[in-house]
């Protein structure tokens, strides 16, 4: 006989009368989850222990702190500035920051003529090591056919409303390639350090759906 | 005040299974059994599949697909058979509902 345990304790809540008998059914799709954890574990395909250190990983470790400490290094030093935007990759690595898919890492950077902002429209594509798991509005139909199509009503909705005559490049993220936006350095940073200016830059300004906090509202 | 977010932080995952089905495939993919642009291909083609059916919100109807996605891929890479998995998927029911609640739920193998 063979004796499998369970990853998980969180099980979902279900109010019927045999309920407290046993132990809380989880929902059906997390049952089939169990059935090919179970089956490659089985074949040895898979390490349970493993999948355990990936979820980990991304609840605590991995989230858009990263993302934030990039975007104020390129803010408060020239010479990293220079690097990242010819090549994103290896300075984001030499940060501990990798992408495990492979993928490559582009910089692109907000300036007084343009905004950046990001996007999938095949699925989720999205920069892991730096911006943690992507939130469902990403993922979402919505966003993935809208901002292509009106990026400035999207903008709008996120309460973003741009100076008219600045142009929205909008970038298509893929399997290989992930885009970080840079947004622009709020006013009355200057002399900033890296912490400081890393509690500035939100999520979204790294997605372009945002642009980073002014001073003031961060006090 | 340095380091401070004041954005409500989002929970990671919604759900522990939308954790686990991501782990899973970013774990096989490390492991080798497939490319991850294989992946995305294939989960894009099933987003875009379910996303005419009905509007998907990037919730829980996302991970769904991203589960069907990957039971079909592992199952044309001969790892895992549907009916192998629903055999398997009906014995960790069974094994929910014969367990005492508080206690841990464990699989007996019926091979």
């Amino acid at each position: 006989m063979v004796r499998f345990m369970p990853h998980d304790h969180h099980h979902d809540h279900r109010h019927g009368a045999e309920d407290h008998a046993h132990a809380l059914l989880p929902p059906d799709p997390a049952l089939r989850v169990k059935a090919l954890e179970t089956i490659l574990t089985a074949k040895g395909v898979i390490d349970p222990a493993a999948l355990d250190v990936i979820i980990d990983t991304y609840e605590t470790k991995i989230g858009p702190r990263n993302g934030a400490e990039v975007v104020a290094r390129a803010w408060a030093d020239p010479d990293f500035h220079a690097r990242l935007m010819e090549d994103a990759t290896p300075v984001v690595a030499d940060l501990g920051f990798f992408g495990r898919q492979g993928e490559h890492i582009v910089a692109v950077e907000n300036t007084a003529e343009v905004h950046n902002m990001v996007v999938c429209t095949l699925c989720s594509c999205y920069p892991w090591p730096l911006l943690g798991i992507p939130p469902a509005w990403y993922k979402s139909d919505a966003y993935r056919s809208r901002a292509v199509r009106e990026p400035r009503k999207v903008l709008a909705d996120f309460g973003v409303t741009l100076p008219e005559g600045k142009a929205v490049r909008v970038w298509d993220s893929t399997a290989e390639i992930r885009y970080l936006v840079i947004p622009e350095r709020p006013a009355g940073t200057e002399g900033w350090d890296v912490e400081r200016l890393a509690a500035l830059v939100t999520r979204d300004s790294m997605i372009g759906t945002g642009l980073a906090r002014v001073p003031e509202d961060a006090a | 005040m340095t380091g401070q977010m004041t954005d409500r932080p989002e929970p990671v995952f919604a759900a522990p299974w939308h954790a686990q089905v991501f782990a899973l495939t970013v774990h096989l993919n490390e492991s080798g059994l497939f490319a991850w642009p294989d992946w995305a291909e294939r989960f894009g083609a099933g987003l875009k599949a379910r996303g005419l059916a009905k509007e998907l919100d990037g919730g829980e109807d996302y991970f769904s697909v991203w589960l069907e996605v990957l039971e079909g891929y592992l199952a044309e890479l001969g790892q895992a058979e549907p009916a192998e998995v629903e055999r398997f998927r009906a014995a960790w029911e069974a094994a929910y509902l014969a367990t005492p609640h508080g206690e841990p739920v464990h699989l007996q193998a019926s091979a």
